[in-house]
């Protein structure tokens, strides 16, 4: 396991980003919204690591947060052991090539204006990956091959393209210049199921096709996570609450949210809906101005302890890779 | 159980430029008292189209209800004028609805004590210190603290959530009869979603109404739904007890959808089988099946022959194929 472990693609150790709140003419800062809030966890090279969480709860922010595109209030993120927090701007544009980014939303991604072959072809210009045009024709129809396309139609403007096609230039977009990271933000989320299960099945036999490609799934579904990601890293108000492999996290969770998350999504069997516990949680979450003192669950935990509003739980080893916040589980 | 609504070849049309789109192509289906039944489909498919047109809320035009018969205590709801009073005093009285988008539903610019109060003023025939005594206990019953204070609140002073309350709170008013909750969970966040279903089952319990719930979410119907139908480019493909639905689906279409979803549960190396193709446009269609070019088992009868009428397969279940499913390994229950 220790090898594994230092074969750490990504590393990011006590990420904070936080946004400040300005009012009045002179825009003074008077709050600040804690988004990622000493957020540590690492991805191994080729695994998928899926960051799962509900609206706010910071999973977006963490993501552009390693890219750099907002830059963090704190911490240090390791790419194959560099901390790129402390590059200067340059060097990291330079590195970007090795990390790329899909988005949730295949319209509003792409731009209108140019043909689908420049929107995939773009970067490559850009970070000098080929030397000549036809080299570049070359590159470009073999993309449009990878994801699924047909090359003949990369001088279709994306309005052409219906929304899994669309999704899928991104995804070419992204692999272009052969990253070793591509950050995928919800990227199902927009498309009908029908679609979903094609980008999916994509997203996986790209990821055997081309060893150590590594996968940061962020989603709002776990189901979906569960089944691309073979760790999960559950975050509540801008913390990791628990993070472990995807099967332990279906069949023992420990942290209490993770179990009400698990419990809230419906399973498509009937059979198996009658015979589940299904844990309702009290109130909303909190907002992320003003967080609870202590656990940031534990205003709404069935399992709080008065402890639980003066500590603010670490992230816990219990073996085997299983990480936990909370006081009341025991290693 | 006695039949509360009864839809007989319902049609509705959309005129557009591209031609004629009939987003709901003659269906026919009833709910019965005191029941929670699952229409489930993907976007396009006619399932918030059909359930709008029962209660004349299509837009006219483009849009024309060109057939069918609406059935709801011994009159046909189709012969009342959309505008008419008859027609308004179903309408959020015997039949309310709940729509999607909490934020774009309620008006932004009255106090969720003037919206709930409305119906209950004109329907009930409550005066002003009556209606808002109601508001507040519909507010306290489905879940939403202070209600007293709350009451004044306008829309943008709740969360996505908590507006979802409002608006069941909302459809619960009038003691209606039938509530229609169109997708009314799929803008909110998992947790949130299973508390208001939660919350929504439990009314129906307690106020021994029906619940129409028009979701794309299969998970949501195996948890809730007692009897589903499936729905396809404007028609319904297949109808049954949600256990039969689920157990033994009879409809390429279903299966397809089943085997398309990663399940929580699932095994996680098994592949999905996403359906290939894309959902039909529905200008022009041919009569064949509008399935037929996404459908692996298709035969040369589905070429020839027009759309199949569903048939049953099984007791209390149809489906409009001419496969016979039952005799093909369908590679669900994977677990």
């Amino acid at each position: 396991m220790e090898s594994t472990r230092n074969n750490a693609l990504v590393d990011v150790r006590h990420l904070k980003v936080y946004f400040p709140v300005m009012r009045g003419i002179f825009r003074t800062q008077v709050a600040e919204v804690k988004a990622v809030d000493d957020v540590s966890f690492k991805v191994d090279a080729g695994e998928t690591m899926g960051l799962v969480g509900e609206s706010g709860c910071g999973k977006t922010t963490v993501g552009r947060g390693i890219l750099r595109l907002v830059e963090p209030t704190a911490g240090e993120v390791f790419f194959e052991g560099q901390d790129i927090l402390t590059l200067p701007k340059e060097r990291m544009r330079q590195l970007r090539r090795k990390m790329s980014l899909i988005f949730q939303d295949p319209y509003g991604s792409l731009d209108p204006r140019q043909s689908a072959g420049n929107i995939v072809g773009e970067l490559l210009t850009i970070h000098h990956m080929v030397k000549s045009k036809s080299e570049y024709h070359d590159r470009v129809e073999q993309l449009f091959r990878q994801v699924g396309l047909d090359p003949a139609m990369t001088t279709r403007v994306p309005h052409e393209f219906s929304g899994g096609q669309r999704q899928r230039i991104g995804i070419a977009r992204a692999l272009a210049c052969e990253p070793s990271l591509i950050i995928c933000d919800e990227p199902i989320s927009a498309l009908d199921v029908s679609i979903q299960a094609q980008i999916i099945n994509l997203l996986k036999e790209l990821q055997q096709g081309h060893k150590g490609l590594t996968y940061l799934f962020i989603a709002h579904d776990l189901s979906v996570v569960r089944h691309i990601s073979d760790r999960i890293a559950v975050m509540y108000l801008g913390h990791i609450v628990e993070i472990t492999d995807s099967d332990t996290l279906y069949r023992n969770p420990l942290h209490p949210y993770t179990k009400a998350l698990l419990s809230a999504i419906p399973i498509a069997d009937p059979l198996i809906e009658k015979n589940r516990e299904h844990i309702f949680l009290k109130g909303e979450v909190p907002s992320p101005l003003n967080p609870p003192r202590g656990c940031a669950f534990h205003p709404r935990c069935a399992e709080a302890v008065p402890e639980c509003s003066n500590v603010t739980p670490e992230l816990e080893d219990v073996g085997n890779r299983h990480q936990v916040a909370c006081i009341r589980v025991k290693a | 159980m006695a039949v509360l609504l009864e839809v007989k070849n319902l049609e509705t049309h959309f005129k557009t430029e591209a031609g004629l789109v009939k987003a709901v192509d003659g269906i026919s289906y009833h709910i019965h008292e005191h029941e929670i039944v699952g229409v489930v489909g993907e976007s396009g498919c006619g399932k918030s189209v059909s359930q709008l047109s029962i209660l004349q809320l299509i837009p006219s035009p483009p849009g024309k209800i060109a057939g069918g018969e609406v059935w709801f205590e011994g009159n046909d709801l189709l012969r009342y004028p959309a505008n008419g009073s008859k027609m308004r005093d179903i309408r959020g009285s015997k039949i309310s609805m709940i729509f999607q988008e909490p934020m774009t539903s309620l008006n932004p610019v009255m106090s969720i004590n003037q919206q709930l109060s409305e119906a209950m003023q004109l329907h009930l025939g409550l005066n002003k210190a009556d209606a808002r005594k109601r508001a507040i206990e519909l507010l306290k019953l489905v879940g939403i603290p202070a209600a007293e204070s709350r009451v004044d609140d306008y829309p943008h002073q709740f969360s996505g959530g908590m507006r979802q309350r409002v608006m069941i709170a909302m459809g619960l008013s009038c003691n209606p009869r039938l509530i229609i909750a169109d997708e009314p969970t799929t803008a909110l966040d998992v947790t949130t979603q299973a508390v208001l279903l939660k919350l929504m089952k439990d009314m129906v319990d307690r106020f021994n109404t029906s619940l129409v719930l028009v979701t794309h979410n299969l998970g949501v119907v195996a948890r809730y739904a007692q009897r589903i139908y499936v729905m396809y480019a404007g028609r319904i493909v297949e109808s049954g007890t949600t256990e039969d639905i689920f157990a033994h689906p009879r409809h390429p279409y279903t299966v397809g959808l089943l085997k398309c979803v990663p399940r929580l549960d699932g095994d996680r190396n098994k592949k999905l089988v996403p359906i290939t193709g894309l959902p039909p446009n529905l200008v022009g269609m041919p009569p064949n099946c509008a399935f037929l070019p996404r459908c692996p088992y298709r035969i040369e009868q589905c070429r020839k022959e027009p759309w199949p009428p569903l048939t049953a397969v099984r007791k209390d279940h149809e489906a409009a194929c001419f496969v016979h499913l039952e005799d093909k390994d369908l590679g669900i229950n994977a677990e």
